[in-house]
C-alpha cells in the first residue's frame, strides 16, 4: 500500500534564488552511488561547505532552520541535470515539501516519483513566504493536497500543483510502477503493434 | 487542422489514460548508463519484479569512465563498482551492452543515432537530461529520473502529460565561423532557461532544413537547457541518409522511410505557440554566466545589472561575481586555463572536423590545458582514420579515450581551482567542472579551438 500524502505540517527554510540547478544541489562527484541512501550529507554541499569543509553562511546552516521540512524557493528551481539524487538527497536532509515559482520539468517528475509535493505560487507569495519566514523561523507552516491550503502562521495563500501530481500523491498513486502494471496486457498489445 | 509529429507519435505510443489524468505512454527504445541505472535495477529488484522488454534497453558506460587509463580495474573504485553493476545489470537481463571495449562505447547520445537505434517515430527515454538529442531524428526523446527508469524496466511505459508544441522557425542566412551551437545558444538566450517549461520544441526554417544531423543533434541536445524537455526536427531525406545502412536500421528500409514520412507535421499543423529566429546577423555566442541562458555574441558586451529585468538581476551580479567579470565588459581577452572539445553536444565527427580544420599548423598556447574527447569509439576511430588526432596532436592538444569527460567532471577530467574553461559542452553551472569554483564558457568547438591557441578568449573568424 503506497502512502497517500495529503498534509505536511512543518517549519520552513527560506532558500533565495532563481534558477537553482541540480548540480547545485547535488554535484556529480556526489553521484557515484549504487543506491540513494545517505545522499542527504551532500546536499547543497558546494554552498554550504567551503573546500576546507568548513561551513559557510547557508540558510541549511543555520540552527534557526534546523530540523524544518518545507523548502521555500524562486523560479525554476531544480532545473538541468535529470538526476533523481537531487530530490534524494533534500529527502534526506528532511525536506517532505518545496514551494517555489516554477520548477524544471524532470526535477518535478522526480519529486513527484518520491512522493514529495512541489507546490506552485506566484513570485509575490513567494517573497511574502520567505520574508516571514526569515522573520519567524519558528512559524508553523501547513499544507492541505486535499483542500488545496497553504497556511503560513495564521496567513492563508493559494497553490497551484498539476493535478496529474496532485491526484497521484493524495490518492496515494505516486508510485508509478504498481499503477503502469495494471495494464499489463494492454502493454502487451501495443509492443506487438509497435514491433 | 492537420496533426504536428508530437501529436502523432504520442497517439501511437499511448497505452492508455491513467487515473492520475497522465498519459501510459510506451518507451520504443530505453537507453541506459552506469550512473543512473543502478539504483532503478536495485529497486526492481527489491520487488521482484524483472526486465519487461530487455530487447529495447541498450547500455554503455560514458559518465564516469575515465579518458586516459582505461585498464581495469579503474583507479576510481567507485567507477569501477558503478560500472560492474552496469556490466552484471545487463547480463543478468540480457539487455544489449557496449563496455569500455566495445566498438559501439561512447556517450549514450552519440552511441544510439550511430547504430541507427535512433528512428523516426519512436519514443526514446533515458536517465539522462541530453536525451533530447534523439529528437533530432523525429523522435519523442526525454530525459527521465531513476524511478521512471525502474518503470521502465518493469513496464517499458511511463506515466506522462503530453507537452505543448512550440514551433520554432530558424530562417536567414547563416554566416561563415556561426555554427548550430550558436543558434541553439541564442534560442536560450532569448527564451530564457526556464521559457520551455511544459513545451516541446520543433525546429524548422530553411536553417534546420540544411542542417546535417549532427547539426540537428546539438540543436534538439541543448533543448533541455531551455525548459524544454523534448525538441525534435520532422524527418525528411537528410534523416533518411544519415539512417540507411547503419547497424540497428529496420531491413525493409523503403517501407520504413514512407511510413516516416507520414509521421512528419502536417502542413496545416497546430502548434501551441510560434517562435522566429532570423540567424542572418547572428555572430559566434559565449556564455558569461552560471547558466547557459547567459549567452552574448562574442563582440557583444555583459549586460549592465540595472539595465536587465528585476528578476534577471539577483542571478546576474552573483554570476558576474562568480566569474570574476565585470558587466559591461566583452568576454574577448579573457585568459583561458582550460580548453575542452568534446560531450554529446559537440563531441560528434563533423565537430572534430571543424576544430581540426582550424587548428592545421596552429600551436596550443602553453598556459593552457586542450583536450578533445572523442563522443565515442566509432567517432575517434573515425578521426584517426582521417589523421584528425594528429593535427591535434601535434598542436598540444590531449587525444582522449571516448566518455562524457569535462563536461560534467565524475571521471578524472576536472577544472581545478577557479580555472576558466572554454568548452564546447552544455551546462555552465557553478561547479559543473568538477571544481566547486571552477569557471565554465560555452561555445563551439571551433571558438574553443580558437581559445586553446590565442590562451584567451576570441572570435575566432579573426584568426583565419
Amino acid at each position: 500500500m503506497i502512502k497517500k500524502i495529503q498534509q505536511i505540517t512543518g517549519q520552513a527554510i527560506p532558500l533565495k534564488g532563481n534558477d537553482i540547478d541540480t548540480d547545485r544541489i547535488i554535484p556529480a562527484r556526489f553521484m557515484k552511488c549504487l543506491t540513494f541512501d545517505g545522499l542527504g550529507q551532500f546536499a547543497f554541499y558546494d554552498v554550504r561547505f567551503s573546500d576546507k569543509g568548513e561551513e559557510k553562511d547557508h540558510p541549511l546552516n543555520s540552527p534557526d532552520y534546523a530540523g524544518h521540512s518545507v523548502l521555500i524557493t524562486n523560479r525554476n528551481f531544480g532545473c538541468g541535470s535529470s538526476r533523481e539524487h537531487a530530490p534524494w538527497a533534500l529527502s534526506g536532509i528532511g525536506i517532505k515539501c518545496i514551494i517555489a515559482q516554477s520548477y524544471a520539468e524532470i526535477f518535478a517528475n522526480n519529486c513527484s516519483s518520491l512522493g514529495i509535493p512541489a507546490l506552485i505560487v506566484d513570485e509575490e507569495t513567494v517573497t511574502k513566504l520567505q520574508n516571514k519566514v526569515s522573520a519567524h523561523p519558528e512559524t508553523e507552516i501547513k499544507v492541505n493536497l486535499l483542500t488545496g491550503t497553504l497556511t503560513l502562521g495564521e496567513e492563508n495563500f493559494s497553490f497551484d500543483m498539476p493535478e496529474t501530481y496532485r491526484k497521484a500523491l493524495v490518492e496515494g498513486k505516486w508510485d508509478t510502477t504498481s499503477m503502469l502494471m495494471e495494464n499489463l496486457e494492454a502493454i502487451k498489445k501495443k509492443n506487438q503493434t509497435l514491433k | 487542422m492537420g496533426k504536428n509529429l508530437l501529436q502523432k507519435v504520442w497517439e501511437n505510443h499511448k497505452v492508455t489514460r491513467l487515473p492520475t489524468g497522465q498519459d501510459q505512454i510506451f518507451i520504443a527504445l530505453h537507453l541506459i548508463h552506469e550512473v543512473t541505472s543502478p539504483q532503478a535495477f536495485g529497486m526492481l529488484k527489491a520487488r521482484g519484479l524483472k526486465v519487461l522488454y530487455p530487447e529495447r534497453t541498450f547500455g554503455t558506460v560514458d559518465h564516469i569512465i575515465p579518458t586516459d587509463k582505461r585498464e581495469r580495474p579503474f583507479e576510481d573504485k567507485l567507477a569501477e563498482n558503478m560500472i560492474q553493476a552496469l556490466e552484471k545489470n545487463t547480463s543478468g537481463n540480457n539487455i544489449s551492452y557496449f563496455g569500455p571495449e566495445s566498438d559501439h562505447q561512447g556517450i549514450v547520445h552519440i552511441m544510439g543515432p550511430e547504430l541507427g537505434l535512433t528512428q523516426p517515430g519512436l519514443t526514446i527515454a533515458c536517465g539522462d537530461s541530453h536525451t533530447s538529442t534523439h529528437g533530432a531524428f523525429g523522435a519523442i526523446a526525454l530525459g527521465i529520473g531513476t524511478s521512471q527508469i525502474r518503470d521502465i524496466l518493469a513496464t517499458q511505459t511511463m506515466a506522462l502529460s503530453k507537452p505543448k508544441v512550440r514551433r520554432i522557425n530558424i530562417t536567414g542566412d547563416l554566416k561563415p565561423g556561426v555554427y548550430a551551437k550558436d543558434i541553439i545558444l541564442k534560442i536560450i538566450a532569448e527564451l530564457g532557461v526556464n521559457g520551455g517549461i511544459g513545451f516541446a520544441y520543433e525546429y524548422g526554417g530553411n536553417i534546420v532544413d540544411e542542417m546535417s544531423m549532427e547539426e540537428r543533434m546539438t540543436i534538439c541536445n541543448m533543448t533541455i537547457e531551455g525548459g524544454a524537455r523534448v525538441g525534435y526536427v520532422n524527418p525528411d531525406d537528410t534523416t533518411f541518409e544519415y539512417l540507411k545502412g547503419r547497424l540497428y536500421t529496420p531491413e525493409d528500409f523503403d517501407n520504413s522511410i514512407k511510413k516516416w514520412k507520414a509521421l512528419a507535421s502536417d502542413k496545416d499543423a497546430e502548434y501551441d505557440d510560434l517562435y522566429n529566429l532570423d540567424v542572418t546577423d547572428l555572430e559566434p555566442m559565449l556564455t558569461w554566466g552560471i547558466n547557459p541562458g547567459h549567452a552574448i555574441g562574442v563582440n557583444q558586451r555583459i549586460p549592465i545589472i540595472e539595465e536587465l529585468p528585476e528578476d534577471q538581476r539577483q542571478t546576474a551580479s552573483h554570476a558576474c561575481d562568480f566569474m570574476d567579470l565585470s558587466p559591461g565588459q566583452t568576454l574577448k581577452g579573457t585568459k583561458v586555463d582550460v580548453a575542452f572539445i568534446g560531450s554529446c553536444t559537440n563531441g560528434r565527427i563533423s565537430d572534430l572536423r571543424e576544430a581540426a580544420e582550424f587548428v592545421k599548423g596552429k600551436k596550443v598556447n602553453p598556459s593552457t590545458r586542450a583536450l578533445v574527447v572523442p563522443g565515442s569509439r566509432s567517432v575517434s576511430n573515425m578521426a584517426e582514420k582521417e589523421g584528425l588526432h594528429k593535427i591535434f596532436i601535434e598542436a598540444g592538444f590531449q587525444w582522449r579515450e571516448p566518455g562524457c569527460s569535462m563536461c560534467l567532471a565524475m571521471n578524472p577530467d576536472k577544472l581545478k581551482g577557479i580555472e576558466l574553461c572554454a568548452s564546447s559542452s552544455n551546462r555552465n553551472f557553478i561547479g559543473r567542472q568538477g571544481s566547486p569554483t571552477g569557471r565554465t564558457v560555452l561555445m563551439s568547438p571551433v571558438m574553443v579551438a580558437a581559445a586553446a591557441i590565442k590562451g584567451e578568449i576570441c572570435d575566432s573568424r579573426e584568426m583565419i
